[in-house]
């Protein structure tokens, strides 16, 4: 069983939100919020734009003119609860009739999570759409402590049992309920910042480990590492952690914020584009749940 | 005379969070802003390579470090 991935793509918003414009809302300075968090900017979707309209988009700058399209898969946390999920809609809006849709709702997590459901799946579906899309803005309550954290977008992926140019190796993925209260949305996103950010220092160095040391990959040897884009200040540990050194943690959080699942695909699509790394990639999330996990890919 | 736990636990909490450790043992590290979401990874890590001791994920609890007193206790534990 092989699976490769193919191509990245990304749709963001227009609206640029800059940390001045929260530092008024929520009585912070600018300053503040970008030594918390290393953001400088973020994406907000407008009132009528959906989660499904930004994933049709990121799908169409990933598919370009194809539609051989076997599966759909759809991660989104900050869509709306009920059935059903939005992948039927961007599917129908995309054009794939009869083709098999599948929702992710499992936020930060959901891309990692989805690439590794598609690196196992794209053998019996042929080419694999994952896309990633999220309105966080619209789930930001009063809090400055998260709410100056989030951004919309949406990023996709094409993976397929056909040669690409990066071949996906392995992954490894876990999830651990207990801690399912400490980030969530009933409609209004809500995060125990301390007991989230010392599980994901923890969790995101250790699952990457766990994944390099089964493959006898050494993280000196990773070539990039494309990690959801949660805050500048985590990544810094993660790299600390691993031993490598932080410029190979690419990072676009300073123009959009964490964008949730997007984000991983978002900053491969762009790293995608300007980067030519021979050596390994890993490919990592945590988030809401716990959910967390890690996909390993090499040069074809 | 030899450190202390404690005084070596002051110390480690002072190099974390770069201002000194509060006198009152029984003091949150968190409420009075000593330390914050990001240094409590950095002072569990810190824990771990001072007193030689791993801490599991089932320990990765906020409260089991929120105080001078807190931390004796885990250690305690250990």
């Amino acid at each position: 069983m092989s699976a490769y991935l193919h191509r990245f793509g990304r749709y963001l918003p227009e609206r640029v939100v800059t940390n001045a414009e929260l530092a008024a809302r929520f009585d912070r300075t600018a300053e503040w919020i970008e030594n918390a968090s290393g953001i400088r900017e973020r994406r907000y979707a407008v009132a009528d734009e959906s989660i499904a309209d930004m994933a049709v988009l990121a799908a169409e700058d990933c598919l370009r003119d194809s539609r051989e399209v076997g599966l759909l898969i759809l991660a989104s946390g900050s869509g709306a609860t009920g059935f059903p999920g939005p992948a039927a809609e961007v599917a129908h809006k995309l054009g794939l009739e009869n083709t098999p849709a599948l929702d992710l709702p499992i936020a930060s997590a959901g891309s990692v999570f989805g690439l590794a459901l598609a690196m196992r799946l794209a053998e019996a579906h042929g080419n694999v759409l994952l896309i990633a899309s999220e309105k966080m803005s619209a789930l930001i309550g009063g809090d400055p402590n998260t709410a100056i954290l989030f951004g919309d977008g949406a990023g996709a992926a094409l993976i397929s049992r056909d040669p690409g140019p990066w071949r996906l190796i392995d992954a490894v993925l876990h999830s651990d309920g207990q801690y399912r209260d400490d980030l969530k949305s009933d409609g209004t996103l809500t995060m125990n910042g301390l007991n989230v950010i010392l599980h994901a220092s923890r969790k995101m160095p250790g699952v990457i480990q766990e994944l390099l040391d089964r493959n006898q990959v050494a993280a000196s040897q990773v070539g990039a590492f494309m990690v959801h884009q949660a805050n500048l200040n985590l990544l810094t540990r993660v790299a600390k952690t691993l031993g490598v050194d932080l410029e190979k943690f690419f990072s676009n959080i300073a123009s959009y914020g964490n964008t949730s699942s997007a984000s991983m695909l978002i900053a491969a699509s762009e790293w995608s584009e300007t980067n030519s790394v021979q050596g390994p990639v890993v490919f990592c999330g945590f988030g809401a749940g716990f959910h967390w996990g890690a996909v390993l890919a090499e040069r074809s | 005379m030899p450190e202390s736990r404690t005084d070596k636990l002051r110390k480690l909490i002072q190099d974390v969070a770069g201002k000194p450790a509060p006198a009152d043992e029984d003091e949150s590290l968190f409420e009075s802003g000593l330390l914050d979401s990001f240094a409590l990874p950095d002072l569990v890590s810190a824990i771990e390579q001072a007193f030689a001791i791993k801490v599991p994920d089932a320990d990765l609890n906020p409260r089991k470090f929120d105080s001078i007193a807190r931390i004796e206790a885990y250690l305690d534990s250990k």
